[in-house]
C-alpha cells in the first residue's frame, strides 16, 4: 500500500466547523480523497480499478450507487471497474480487503482504496438512529435513544461491575488524554486545534449521566461525528513499479483476517471482545509474527471502553488489566505500544465508512516516515504495524498487519 | 398570544398525559387569539419549537413511548410528540371555548383596560369560577382583580421573553389570591423549570422596576452627554450602548435592549408605572419622538431584531437613528472617533459571554471595576455612574417595598436579564 491521502475529518472540534453552515457533501470529500492519491502515483492512468467503502450514505446523504462518482475524481476513471463495499463502520477495512483480494487474484495491479462518510448532514438524536444500522433492527426498539452509546455502556457498565469502576475510568481518562495528544499533532485530525490545558483530568472528572446521555460513557468516551474520506493504493509489485514509487515508500501487507460475528447474538460477555481478539491473532499468524514484534496499532476506538477492551483482546494486558495497562502510559505516543498516533476515532475522528482507510493510512505514514508532526519511533525490531477496524458491536472486523516495504 | 407561553403549557400537558395514570384523560388547551392574524403561524411556530424540545429530551421519550411498538427510531418517537403536543392545543378567535375552562391563561398586550373587559367578560359566562393568569410585566394586579370583580381568583404570572428559553417568573398575588392558586402557581411555574421570584403588587413590578429605571437613565446620560461634548445624539447614543454593555459587562447594551423589548412597549409600560409612581417622572421625550418618527424597533415573528434606535444586520449593529436627520448614519462613519472619545477599556477588561459562568466571577468583575474607578477616562467614568445609579434603582425597589429583599432584585436582574452580576452589589462604591 502507497499513496495514502486524508481530508480533514471535519465536525465538531474544527475552528472551520459551524452546524448551521452550509458545507461541501459526500462528492467534495470523494474527489478530494480521490485526487489525493492520484497525485502521488502518477494519475488515473495507472488505477486498475477502484473500491469505495461507505456505510449509510443512503440515509445520511440520501444517495446510493456510490461507484457512480469514482469517475468523477477524474474522467478517466470512468468506463473502468468501481465497486462500493458495506461493512457498517468496518467498510474501509472491508474496502482494503477488496484491494487485497484483488490484487492477489491478478485481476488489478493497482487498485485505489478509498473510504467516505458525511455524517453532519442531520443532528446527532437523528444520526443515533442512522448509525443503529449496525446494530441488529429487531432490538431498536429496545435500545438507548443513542444506541451505539448505549451499546457500549453496557460494555463499560459490566466492566466497572466486574473489574472496578475508578480504575476503569481512569484507564478511559488516559485513553481520551492521548487521543487529543496525538490529535493536536495531525492537521487534518477533527481535534487538531485541541487546546484543553489537561484532557486527562478533565476526561475524570465528567461523570456520566444517565438522564441526560448514556448510564456509563460520557461524550468524552464517544468517538466524533466527522465527515471525511481516506484513500490509498493497493498495488502488487508490479503496480509498484509502474505508479514509480520506491518501495521504503510502501507499506507491505504481511497478513489479514477478516471475521464476521453473529449480529442478532449480544455479546457473550459485555466485559469482553471476541471478534477483535480473533481477527488479530488470525492476522498476526498469517503474516507469521507476534505481538511484540509490532510497533505500532490502530485500533477501532469508537468509544475508550472499545480501546481498553481491545487492549485486552490482543493479549497486551491480562483480562481486567487493561485499564491499569492504557493509564500506566503503554499506549501513549511514547509507550510501549503506541496506538493510534493521529488520535484515533475520538481524537482524529470517525467518518465511519472511512475509518478502516484512514487506519491504513495513518500506519503507512508511521512506517515509512511521512506522519509529520506526528510521527512516532518505529525500531528495527518492532517494524510492522497492524490496523484493527471494527463495524458494529463487535460484528465485522478486519485486522491487516504491514509492514515497511 | 403569548405562543411562548402557550408552548411551554401544552408541553407540559402533554408530559402529563404521556404518564401512565393519566393515559385515560384528555388534556385541552385552548388557544385563543380574537385577531386570527395572531393564529396563522401559531402551529407552524408550536411544530418547529416543539421539535428542539422533544430533540433534547429523546432519551426521556423513548420511555414515555416504550409500550409503543410502532414507534422505533428516535425520529418516529420525535414525530409522535409533536403531534401529541400539538393534538393538545386548540386555536381558535371565538372567546366561548373560554367559558367552560377551568383556568385561564391571558396574554393580551399591556393594556389594563382590555384585560379587565375580556376577563370580566369571561367571568360573567363561566360557571366554574375559573382562575385567572394574566401575564402582565406592570399592570397591578389588584386593579384587574376589583376591575373584573374576579375576587381572589386572579394572580400575575409574568414570563421573562423569550417564555421558552428564559427562567425567571415574576409572580404577584394580591392580599385576596387563594391559596390554593397560589400553590397551583408555584406547582406549574416548577413543572416548567421556572425560577419563581415573587414581587409585590406595584406597577412594573421588580423586573421593569428596575429596567425602565435604568433605561431612563441611560436617555438622560445620551442627552447630556452630546450637549456636555456637543456632539449629535446618535454619537452620544453609541457611547452609552457601548457603555452599558462593554463596561458594565452585560449582554447587551441599554439601546439595544430598549430595541429588544420595542420602544413602543417601553414607552407603554411607562404609561402605566408612571401614575401610581408619583414622585417620579416615568417618562421621556426621546421615546415620544422615535415614535412620532415610526421608528419603533421590537422583534419580526422570525425572532429577528427590528431597527429602532440602532440598526442591525444580521444581528449586529451597523447604524444608529439620527433623531434630527431621521435616518441612520453608518457606525463605520463615526465609531472610531467615539472610541477614542471613551478611551481605551483597562487591561482587566472582561467580556459578558466569557465571564457568566466563570467561576472567578466575582474576583475578575471587582478587579475591572477597580481599574474603572481608578481611571478618567470618559468610559470609565461614564460607567462608573451607571453602575451607582442602577444600585440606587435597586435599592429603592426595596424600600418602596416593591421587592422583599435585596436578594429578589438581583435574582430578577441575573435571571430575567442575564446580568453577570446583580444591580445592588459593592463594585461602584
Amino acid at each position: 500500500m502507497t499513496a495514502g491521502y486524508n481530508t480533514v475529518s471535519m465536525g465538531t472540534g474544527r475552528r472551520e466547523f459551524h452546524p448551521k453552515k452550509p458545507r461541501p457533501g459526500i462528492e467534495h470529500y470523494i474527489k478530494e480523497a480521490g485526487k489525493g492519491v492520484l497525485d502521488q502515483i502518477g494519475g488515473p492512468d495507472k488505477v486498475d480499478e477502484s473500491v469505495l467503502g461507505n456505510f449509510m450514505a443512503a440515509r445520511f446523504n440520501k444517495q446510493a450507487n456510490l461507484p457512480g462518482f469514482i469517475p468523477m475524481i477524474d474522467e478517466k476513471l470512468q468506463w473502468k471497474p468501481a465497486t462500493s463495499v458495506e461493512g457498517a463502520c468496518g467498510s474501509g477495512g472491508l474496502a482494503l480487503m477488496y484491494g487485497v483480494r484483488s490484487v492477489l487474484a491478478e485481476t488489478a495491479d493497482v487498485v485505489l482504496t478509498m473510504g467516505v462518510e458525511v455524517q453532519n448532514t442531520v443532528k446527532a438524536i437523528y444520526g443515533a438512529d442512522i448509525l443503529a444500522g449496525a446494530g441488529w433492527y429487531q432490538k431498536r426498539k429496545q435500545g438507548h435513544a443513542y444506541f451505539f452509546p448505549g451499546q457500549f455502556s453496557d460494555r463499560a457498565g459490566a466492566y466497572y461491575e466486574k473489574y472496578g469502576y475508578d480504575k476503569a475510568r481512569k484507564g478511559m481518562a488516559r485513553w481520551f488524554a492521548n487521543a487529543m495528544e496525538n490529535a493536536r499533532l495531525d492537521e487534518t485530525a477533527q481535534e487538531h486545534h485541541n487546546t484543553l490545558p489537561d484532557p486527562y483530568a478533565l476526561a475524570l472528572k465528567m461523570k456520566p449521566n444517565g438522564a441526560a446521555f448514556v448510564d456509563h460513557l460520557t461524550v468524552l468516551d464517544c468517538s466524533k461525528v466527522s465527515d471525511g474520506a481516506s484513500g490509498i493504493a493497493i498495488c502488487s509489485e508490479e503496480g509498484l513499479a509502474k505508479i514509480g514509487v520506491d518501495k521504503k515508500d510502501a507499506v507491505e501487507v504481511m497478513g489479514w483476517a477478516q471475521v464476521i460475528r453473529d449480529i442478532t447474538n449480544d455479546p457473550k460477555d459485555p466485559a469482553e471482545l471476541e471478534a477483535i481478539p480473533r481477527a488479530a491473532k488470525q492476522a498476526m499468524e498469517s503474516a507469521g509474527v507476534t505481538i511484540d514484534q509490532i510497533g505500532t496499532i490502530e485500533t477501532h476506538d469508537c468509544f475508550s471502553i472499545a480501546g481498553i477492551l481491545a487492549v485486552e483482546g490482543l493479549g497486551l494486558a491480562k483480562k481486567g488489566e487493561g485499564a491499569d495497562w492504557v493509564d500506566a502510559g503503554n499506549t501513549a505516543r511514547d509507550g510501549y505500544m503506541p496506538m493510534n498516533t493521529t488520535g484515533g476515532l475520538i481524537g482524529w475522528g470517525h467518518p465511519t465508512g472511512a475509518t478502516g482507510v484512514h487506519q491504513a493510512v495513518t500506519i503507512w505514514q508511521q512506517l515509512t516516515g511521512k506522519a509529520g508532526k506526528a510521527q512516532i519511533n518505529i525500531s528495527d525490531d518492532r517494524p510492522y504495524g497492524m490496523t484493527i477496524n471494527m463495524g458494529g458491536d463487535d460484528v465485522t472486523v478486519v485486522a491487516i498487519v504491514y509492514k515497511r516495504g | 398570544m403569548g405562543s411562548g407561553i402557550l408552548l411551554l403549557t401544552a408541553v407540559e400537558m402533554a408530559d402529563l398525559s404521556l404518564k401512565p395514570e393519566n393515559k385515560d384523560k384528555s388534556f385541552v388547551l385552548n388557544a385563543i387569539d380574537i385577531d386570527p392574524a395572531g393564529l396563522a403561524g401559531l402551529m407552524k411556530y408550536l411544530r418547529e419549537q416543539v421539535r428542539k424540545v422533544a430533540e433534547k429530551k429523546t432519551v426521556w421519550l423513548r420511555k414515555a413511548y416504550a409500550d409503543r411498538d410502532d414507534l422505533v427510531e428516535n425520529y418516529d418517537i420525535i414525530d409522535e410528540y409533536i403531534f401529541d403536543v400539538l393534538n393538545v392545543v386548540r386555536p381558535g378567535t371565538a372567546m366561548e371555548v373560554a367559558y367552560q375552562s377551568n383556568l385561564i391563561f391571558e396574554a393580551v398586550s399591556e393594556n389594563r383596560s382590555l384585560k379587565v373587559k375580556l376577563l370580566s367578560q369571561i367571568d360573567k359566562n363561566n360557571a366554574n369560577k375559573p382562575w385567572y393568569f394574566t401575564n402582565t410585566s406592570s399592570v397591578p394586579i389588584n386593579l384587574i382583580e376589583s376591575e373584573a370583580g374576579l375576587d381572589g381568583r386572579v394572580l400575575g404570572f409574568h414570563f421573562y421573553n423569550p417564555p421558552a428559553v428564559q427562567r425567571l417568573v415574576e409572580l404577584i398575588t394580591t392580599e385576596k389570591t387563594s391559596e390554593e392558586a397560589i400553590a397551583f402557581a408555584q406547582e406549574y411555574a416548577k413543572n416548567l423549570k421556572k425560577i419563581i421570584v415573587p414581587s409585590n403588587d406595584h406597577a412594573g413590578f421588580i423586573g421593569n422596576g428596575h429596567f425602565m429605571r435604568d433605561a431612563l437613565h441611560g436617555l438622560k446620560e445620551a442627552e447630556a452627554l452630546a450637549a456636555e461634548k456637543d456632539i449629535p445624539l446618535y454619537k452620544a447614543v453609541y457611547i452609552i450602548n457601548s457603555v452599558t454593555q462593554d463596561y458594565l459587562v452585560r449582554p447587551m447594551g441599554i439601546f439595544q435592549l430598549i430595541d429588544y423589548v420595542g420602544i413602543d412597549v417601553v414607552q407603554f409600560i411607562l404609561n402605566v408605572m408612571n401614575p401610581f409612581n408619583p414622585d417620579e417622572e416615568l417618562q421621556h421625550d426621546l421615546l415620544d419622538k422615535m415614535m412620532e418618527q415610526g421608528v419603533k424597533g421590537g422583534q419580526y415573528s422570525s425572532g429577528a431584531q427590528k431597527d429602532g434606535f440602532l440598526k442591525y444586520k444580521s444581528g449586529k449593529i451597523v447604524g444608529v437613528w439620527d433623531i434630527h436627520k431621521q435616518h441612520y448614519v453608518d457606525l463605520e462613519q463615526f465609531k472610531d472617533e467615539c472610541d477614542e472619545m471613551m478611551g481605551e477599556l483597562p487591561k482587566s477588561h472582561v467580556v459578558w459571554k466569557n465571564i457568566i459562568r466563570n467561576k472567578n466571577k466575582e474576583e475578575l468583575l471587582q478587579q475591572f471595576f477597580n481599574d474603572l474607578k481608578s481611571s478618567d477616562a470618559l468610559g470609565a467614568v461614564l460607567a462608573v455612574k451607571y453602575g451607582k445609579r442602577s444600585k440606587e434603582i435597586g435599592e429603592k425597589l426595596v424600600s418602596d417595598k416593591v421587592a422583599d429583599k435585596i436578594d429578589h432584585v438581583n435574582t430578577v436582574m441575573l435571571t430575567g436579564f442575564y446580568h453577570a452580576y446583580g444591580p445592588v452589589n459593592n463594585f461602584f462604591d
